[in-house]
């Protein structure tokens, strides 16, 4: 990378920085919250006694979390337009991060329901709960307090991840920066800027993942 | 210009995504186009040999980062000339005089740039002076740019915008990759294509330009150019 180091830029372009910023900040927030809960879906039905749950489950979580996520996001940006439903770059960037993280995360919560005793769903159907509302209230809680230091790393991906919005024009800090770089020709710069504003977001979660690991190691279920 | 005659071969920064100047052909793996050709007849001066040249992918994002690495020793790319590049790179004299104009799917109500108002997205390659210039020339609308043309004009097809701009050139190509695709309104810019050079290089810049003048008076130059437009030069 080349060019002097100018930090001026900064404030000469801090209405596309915060833009890309904010706009970065809603797509995470929104696929996060998603993918948590497409996540959770997926993962209760890999382990279905249904069959054809289990096999849409097992098949959805194959076969996106071992195809590049581009290749995901440009399923809803190109691929969905041709049949007629056309998504811009924001929207088709943010479902495709969500679809994406949410085989990872149905793959951690899979593994943290396995971990609960089964003697638990046993009891539970036993007094009369349902299989969903044992799932909801015993279960899940359960298995997600003890892969919650693993799906957080996966939301730290996807604040990274967020970046590929850049290249469907999604209009995201990577793709605004982009942008600054053509008009400054300062890439060092402009992209150690971006790295902070990156910091700022995935810096605390990485704290908070910390802080979880140690306070939850002290198994006490 | 002393390291490129030890290393024996010239290297080039074109594209690979645009028809009639730089396109690479999938099935053959072969990239063709006006600039490559004069590439070509660039390394056949200083070598004598027209192959001793070797081509590498740019895009208008890539070119000067690369060429100021010393990954390429020149761009011949489609390449506006401004005043803003020539603090980073020197040019050589022009070799084409192209226009920014409009693309759109037949039957559009999109004609000419009086027809780009707020709500139209305009669709363009990031770092060309088209993405520049359309901001200028069309505050109201809004304008989504791309890695490449390539990528632009996939978006395009699959509705991400109502109209892409660049150079008419490119456009051209374009339109003839998909005539469903045509040109509108006209030339509202000047986009005068320079080769570049890495800044300082008066020796390397000096030969290009003989380069050229030699190509214009012995005719060959509007022979290439007739060739791959499909018109005489103005």
């Amino acid at each position: 990378m080349t060019g002097r180091f100018n930090i001026h830029i900064l404030f000469d372009h801090w209405d596309r920085f915060l833009l890309g910023f904010v706009h970065t900040i809603e797509s995470s927030a929104i696929a996060l919250i998603g993918s948590f809960i497409l996540g959770t879906i997926i993962a209760v039905m890999r382990i279905s006694p249904v069959k054809p749950l289990n096999w849409m489950g097992t098949a959805y979580v194959e076969f996106i979390r071992n195809i590049p996520l581009l290749l995901v996001v440009f399923f809803f940006f190109l691929g969905l337009p041709s049949l007629g439903v056309p998504l811009d770059g924001f929207t088709s960037g943010t479902l495709g991060l969500m679809v994406y993280t949410a085989s990872f995360i149905a793959e951690s919560i899979r593994a943290g329901i396995q971990t609960v005793p089964s003697g638990q769903m046993e009891a539970a159907r036993a007094t009369g709960l349902t299989y969903i509302q044992t799932m909801l209230h015993i279960v899940l809680p359960q298995a997600i307090k003890i892969v919650l230091p693993s799906i957080s790393n996966q939301f730290i991906n996807l604040v990274k991840n967020s970046s590929i919005l850049a290249v469907v024009a999604g209009l995201d800090l990577m793709y605004y920066a982009d942008l600054i770089n053509a008009d400054t020709f300062l890439p060092l710069t402009v992209y150690t800027l971006v790295a902070l504003f990156y910091l700022i977001l995935t810096l605390p979660l990485s704290l908070a993942v910390q802080y979880m690991e140690r306070r939850f190691s002290s198994a006490d279920h | 210009m002393d390291a490129i005659k030890a290393r024996g071969k010239v290297i080039a920064g074109v594209k690979y995504d645009t028809k009639l100047f730089g396109l690479k052909d999938p099935a053959s793996g072969k990239v063709e186009g006006f600039d490559i050709d004069i590439a070509k007849a660039l390394a056949k001066k200083i070598f004598g040999d027209e192959t001793k040249v070797e081509l590498k992918e740019v895009t208008s994002k890539t070119r000067i980062p690369l060429l100021q690495n010393g990954d390429i020793d020149l761009i011949i790319a489609t390449m506006t000339i401004t005043e803003e590049r020539k603090e980073q790179v020197d040019f050589s004299d022009v070799y084409f005089k192209a226009g920014q104009s409009l693309l759109v799917k037949k039957g559009s109500a999109i004609q000419g740039l009086q027809d780009l108002k707020k709500g139209v997205k305009v669709l363009t390659v990031k770092g060309s002076t088209s993405a520049k210039n359309i901001r200028e020339k069309a505050p109201d609308a809004t304008v989504l740019e791309f890695e490449n043309y390539q990528d632009a004009f996939t978006a395009l097809k699959a509705g991400q915008g109502e109209v892409l701009t660049t150079d008419n050139a490119i456009l051209l190509g374009m339109q003839q990759q998909d005539p469903n695709y045509v040109l509108v309104g006209g030339n509202f810019t000047d986009e005068p294509y320079g080769i570049a050079v890495k800044k300082g290089d008066a020796d390397f810049v000096a030969q290009v330009n003989d380069l050229l003048k030699e190509m214009k008076s012995s005719g060959e130059y509007d022979k290439l150019y007739e060739q791959w437009m499909g018109v005489k030069p103005e």
